[in-house]
Order: structure tokens, then C-alpha cells, then sequence
């Protein structure tokens, strides 16, 4: 506003500059008062100080991985170290990343995985909460039991025997061995039918009496009615099978059907000497979910308190 | 199940449409509920099946595993009694791993509890650039385990990392952080802190924007200064949301397995091996999987331990309440 008025007063009428520039003072001089008194309560600045030093040291080792990044391997691994980069900044360690090595490859099956357990996380626990909310039929009572108990299962001692299961089902070093036991998410079931218990259920009855089928219902008025949900869980689910490591890390060997996590953990022992390159892998890897994160800021925090208790 | 909302039709009810088609009540009726019946099943089945297969059935498989000589290498030695379980409880490599997830736990979640709801009560203040915040401290929770190893092991890094390179500035020659017994722990504890703050940092956050701002208005009109206020409203009105924190930090941090794994591989010298990381080792890198389900079902007893005290805790305050 106060950045626009210089520009724009010279062709104005004199008059009117005027009293835009008299507008202009005062409202200089109120937010200048305002800020006086906030600059007159201590326990606002001190906790904006302590604020302000924790944000930062917080970001320093994603700086430090962004800087190094930008190093030539020779800097990267010189003594003394240097912060900034000394001989320039170079892509050199991301062009390499990108045009050898499998890092691209590893990304492929990553957004592959994390959009198909997504797709059918939400497809399959949406039918079911739909049901469970909606239809009065025999054995509901005791699903909703089961569900809410198997949440209490942690999906980490579950790896001896699933690996066994993926044997048998031939389903080891695959994508649908990395994809199946991941779409099976409890907690997801149990939002949804509360969140479809909440939408009040006479546009359904209306829809019934025209003779519509559940499907049709549950397509055309439930599922748009739960967008922000829908969006909480999807995103959820998505992270959480892009960030997952312990699973695709027991369930694939082949190189090339590896997921980024899995997959950057054997450049680690592999090619540990070359930082620049670690640092630029590090940083491609964290990106899609920065771009998320920047993207969908708001869905996520509001996620968190709904979903994300459930999701952990 | 309890619907929240009174507006809605009863359950029970009859459906409009049924009372409208009319006819003999009894035949129409039955129909339509063994339609509604299979209907149910059938929309549930898919989640069902996967759920059933995927989650239920290795829970059931792996405790019969634990009763077997079940081996990766193929010699399918069969049922063995109690022989896994006699031999985990006797097993040194399970208590010092049972130790050390015990240890990370505790040292874990302490300051991701209290450091947490310190950073969310001083940005509930009300300061400018709130986006700022949340995207410092939430941020790394967004970042995969390896991701997160890569940037510390760097920073750890004896010669090159960041943290030595700063205290070498004051004259301090910093250890090899995650190679020295003495401070590998606590290297990974403060990496997860770093990790995973952010979300306990967003459900205090949340819970402070639920207190009423009337209670806080009440209180000044009585007279109330900041500290007061702070003592008598914000930390009783935080007390469920603690208990809620706490639990599900204690949980996620029982079940540790990937920063260790990926920083410090269980060393040095198994000082930092979890439960979940033995368990690996015997079942994946020593071929036991039927010695690693026993194992994996002591571990499975502590977290329903964890699991029903806050149940107890949570249905006897809201008993209370």
C-alpha cells in the first residue's frame, strides 16, 4: 500500500495527492503507535527473540545440506570447511545425480507406489466407511469392533510374518508387494464413517425414493460433500507411503524396483565419499513434499488435528 | 454406534421408501434387509479382504511362527514349543535392545513433549509471520527418514559436519558424535527431536486455539496478570491434549527403527540397537524368522501395555469429567 502511493501521486490532482498523502500519514502514524506499544511489551519480543533463534537453528541443517549441495565434490570433502561455497556455486552434483545413477528411476517408483496405495487406500476404505456408516446389516457392529482394536497392531512387527505371506503369494521384489500391505489403513475407515455420520442424511433419503442406487448416492452427494476429508486423508496417506522406509526396505532387493528412501540408503554405504552428491540426492528427494507442503499448507495443519492423530 | 448428530433419522425407522411400497409388511421387509445385508458385506469386502489378509492373518500367522523353527533359509523345522520364547527371555542381545528403545523412548520424548508445547505456546502469542513458524518447525516431519539421516549424518560428520566445524571455532574438538559410545544416543535423540517436533508442535497449536477466549477475558476482569492466567486457564485446559501427546509420542518412539538403522547402523557396538532393529537382524540377516516373531511378540505385549494404561487414564478422566 504505503510502497504503491509515491508511484502513483505525481499524475493524481494536487488535491487529491494530498489527502492521500494525508491518509497515508496517519495511518504511518497509527500502525507506528501500534507497534510502539506491542514494542513496549517485553514478553512479545523476548518470545519472538527466542522464536526467531530456534526457527533459524532449526533450518540450518537443511542449509547446510543446500550449501554443500552446491560445492564441487573437491570443496565438499576439503579441509578446512568452508560454508559458503568457496570456488562458486555449480549443479555440478545435481546434473550428475539426474543423468547417472537410478535416483530418477527411484523417483518413478516412489510417485508409482505412493499414487496406487493412495488411489485405492481411499477407494476401499470410502466404500467400507460409507457402508458402515449408512447400511443397517448383520456383523456391522462387530467390523467397527475389529477395526478400532487393530489400530492397537503396530504394522512393524508384522514384517517376519507379511514377508513370509509375500513368499508364498510370490509377491516379493514386486509392486504389488510394496503397494498391497500398505492400503490397509484402520484408523482412515473410522474417520471416514465419522466424518459420513456427520452429513445429514435427508438428501440421501430423497435421492432413494427417485429410485437412485447406494453407488450413484454415495458418488454424487456423499463423496463431494467430503472433499476436505477425502483431501486430508489422500494427502495423509500419500506421504506417509512416499516417506515409508521399513516396508519397501524388506520387501524389494532389485535395485531398480526400489522406492527413493530404500533406494538412497544403498548410495549411502555404497558411494558414501561423495558428499556434494549426497547432499543434491538428499535434497531432489525432499522436494516433491516441500512442493506439497508449500501447496496444500493449510489441508495439512488441519489434517494433523483430525487424521493425524489417527495416522501416527 | 453413537452419532453425534440429533437431527438425523433414527436408525431404526423404518426407511420412507419401505413404508411407501407398502404391501405384506413381513415379506417386503425381509427382502429388503437381506439386500441391505448383502450390500453391506459387499462394499465393506474389498477393505475387508486386504485388511483380513494383510494385517489380521500375519498377526495370527506370526504368533504360531514364534512356536516354530521357521527359518529365511528354507529348513522348515516345525513346531518347537516355547523353545523361541524360553530362549528370547535368556537372550541377552533382547534386554540390552529392549534397554536401549527403553532409554531412546524415554529421552526422546520428553523434550519432544515439553520443547513442542513451549514452541506452540509462545506462537500462539499471537506474533507475525505465524506461515514463518509453522513452516520451521513442521517442515522436517515431511522429510523421509533417509532424507533426514543424510542431512545429520553430514552434520555429524567428524571431520567435515557442521557441529564440530562450529565448535572448532571455540577450540573445541568436537567427537565422532555417532561412532563414540558416549554420544551416540543422544546424537540420534536430538536428530529425531528435530524430525519430528512438528507434530506435536501442530496438535498443542490446535489445542491452544481451542481454549475459550472468554475464560482468558474472565480472568483479566478478576484481575488476573499473564502468569496467573498462564497457570489457572492455558496448562489445565492443555492437560488432555498432554496426555493424548505423550501416549502417542511413547508409541511412535517405542517402535524406532529407521534414523538408527540408517545413522549408526544399532552401533556402536549394539549401544544403540532397538527392539525392531534385533529383530531384523535375527529375522532378515540371521534367517530365524520363527525366533523373530517371539521376539516380535514381546515387544507386540509392551505396546498393548502402553495402549490400555491410556485407555485406563483416558476413560477415568472422562468418568471424572
Amino acid at each position: 500500500m504505503s510502497a504503491a502511493n509515491p508511484t502513483t501521486s505525481p499524475a493524481l490532482p494536487a488535491t487529491r495527492g494530498k489527502r492521500r498523502a494525508d491518509a497515508a500519514e496517519r495511518t504511518a502514524a497509527t500502525t507506528a503507535a501500534g507497534r510502539r506499544r506491542r514494542r513496549t511489551d517485553p514478553a512479545r519480543v523476548v518470545a519472538f527473540v527466542i522464536l526467531l533463534v530456534l526457527a533459524l537453528a532449526w533450518l540450518v541443517p537443511v542449509l547446510w545440506a543446500a550449501l554443500t549441495s552446491f560445492k564441487t565434490e573437491a570443496e565438499a570433502a576439503a579441509l578446512p570447511v568452508t560454508i559458503v561455497p568457496e570456488s562458486g556455486f555449480t549443479l555440478d552434483a545435481y546434473i550428475t545425480t539426474l543423468t547417472s545413477g537410478q535416483v530418477p528411476r527411484w523417483a518413478w517408483n516412489s510417485l508409482l507406489t505412493s499414487t496406487a496405495i493412495t488411489f485405492i487406500t481411499v477407494v476401499i476404505s470410502a466404500l467400507a466407511g460409507y457402508a458402515l456408516s449408512r447400511m443397517e446389516f448383520v456383523g456391522r457392529k462387530a467390523i467397527v469392533a475389529l477395526i478400532l482394536a487393530s489400530i492397537m497392531i503396530p504394522g512393524q512387527i508384522l514384517i517376519v510374518p507379511l514377508f513370509q505371506l509375500m513368499l508364498g503369494l510370490n509377491l516379493v521384489d514386486t509392486y504389488w508387494g510394496i503397494i498391497l500391505p500398505q492400503v490397509v489403513a484402520a484408523p482412515m475407515v473410522f474417520i471416514l464413517m465419522k466424518f459420513f455420520d456427520q452429513i445429514p442424511r435427508e438428501l440421501e433419503e430423497a435421492a432413494l425414493m427417485d429410485g437412485a442406487s447406494r453407488l450413484r448416492i454415495l458418488w454424487s452427494i456423499v463423496l463431494p460433500l467430503s472433499r476436505p476429508i477425502l483431501g486430508a486423508v489422500s494427502i495423509f496417506v500419500f506421504i506417509g507411503a512416499w516417506n515409508n522406509f521399513l516396508w519397501p526396505f524388506i520387501v524389494v532387493n532389485d535395485a531398480d524396483l526400489m522406492t527413493l528412501p530404500t533406494g538412497l540408503q544403498t548410495v549411502i554405504s555404497a558411494y558414501g565419499i561423495q558428499y556434494a552428491q549426497n547432499m543434491a540426492q538428499a535434497m531432489l528427494a525432499a522436494l516433491p513434499l516441500i512442493i506439497v507442503f508449500l501447496f496444500f499448507q493449510r489441508q495439512i495443519i488441519k489434517g494433523i488435528s483430525t487424521t493425524g492423530i489417527a495416522g501416527t | 454406534m453413537t452419532t453425534a448428530d440429533g437431527v438425523t433419522v433414527p436408525r431404526t425407522s423404518p426407511r420412507p421408501n419401505a413404508a411407501l411400497t407398502g404391501g405384506p409388511i413381513s415379506e417386503g421387509r425381509r427382502r429388503r434387509r437381506r439386500a441391505e445385508n448383502i450390500r453391506g458385506w459387499v462394499y465393506c469386502l474389498p477393505f475387508l479382504i486386504a485388511f483380513g489378509l494383510f494385517l489380521i492373518w500375519p498377526t495370527i500367522y506370526g504368533l504360531w511362527m514364534s512356536f516354530t523353527g521357521t527359518s529365511l533359509a528354507g529348513t522348515k523345522t516345525g513346531f518347537v514349543g516355547l523353545a523361541n520364547w524360553t530362549e528370547a527371555l535368556g537372550d541377552a542381545n533382547v534386554w540390552t535392545s529392549l534397554a536401549n528403545t527403553a532409554v531412546f523412548t524415554v529421552l526422546s520424548s520428553i523434550p519432544l513433549v515439553l520443547i513442542a508445547m513451549g514452541l506452540a505456546i509462545l506462537v500462539n502469542v499471537g506474533l507475525p509471520g505465524q506461515w514463518f513458524w509453522r513452516l520451521a518447525f513442521f517442515l522436517p516431519f515431511l522429510l523421509a527418514s533417509t532424507v533426514v539421516s543424510k542431512f545429520w549424518n553430514w552434520m555429524y560428520n567428524p571431520q567435515l559436519g557442521l557441529v564440530n566445524t562450529v565448535l572448532g571455532w571455540f577450540g573445541i574438538t568436537g567427537p565422532a558424535w555417532l561412532q563414540d559410545p558416549s554420544t551416540a544416543m543422544i546424537s540420534v535423540v536430538i536428530t529425531t527431536v528435530w524430525w519430528t517436533i512438528g507434530f506435536n508442535f501442530l496438535l498443542y497449536l490446535a489445542a491452544l486455539q481451542n481454549i475459550p477466549d472468554q475464560l482468558y477475558e474472565a480472568a483479566s476482569l478478576d484481575g488476573a496478570g499473564r502468569w496467573r492466567k498462564f497457570r489457572s486457564i492455558t496448562v489445565p485446559q492443555l492437560a488432555p491434549t498432554t496426555v493424548l501427546v505423550l501416549v502417542l509420542q511413547l508409541l511412535s518412539s517405542l517402535k524406532v527403527f529407521d534414523q538408527i538403522y540408517q545413522m549408526t547402523s544399532g552401533g556402536p557396538g549394539g549401544d544403540t540397537r532397538p527392539v525392531l532393529l534385533y529383530i531384523y537382524e535375527v529375522g532378515f540377516t540371521g534367517y530365524r524368522l520363527g525366533y523373530a516373531s517371539a521376539i516380535s511378540y514381546i515387544f507386540f505385549f509392551m505396546i498393548i501395555i502402553v495402549s490400555l494404561a491410556y485407555m485406563v487414564i483416558s476413560s477415568r478422566r472422562s468418568v471424572k469429567a
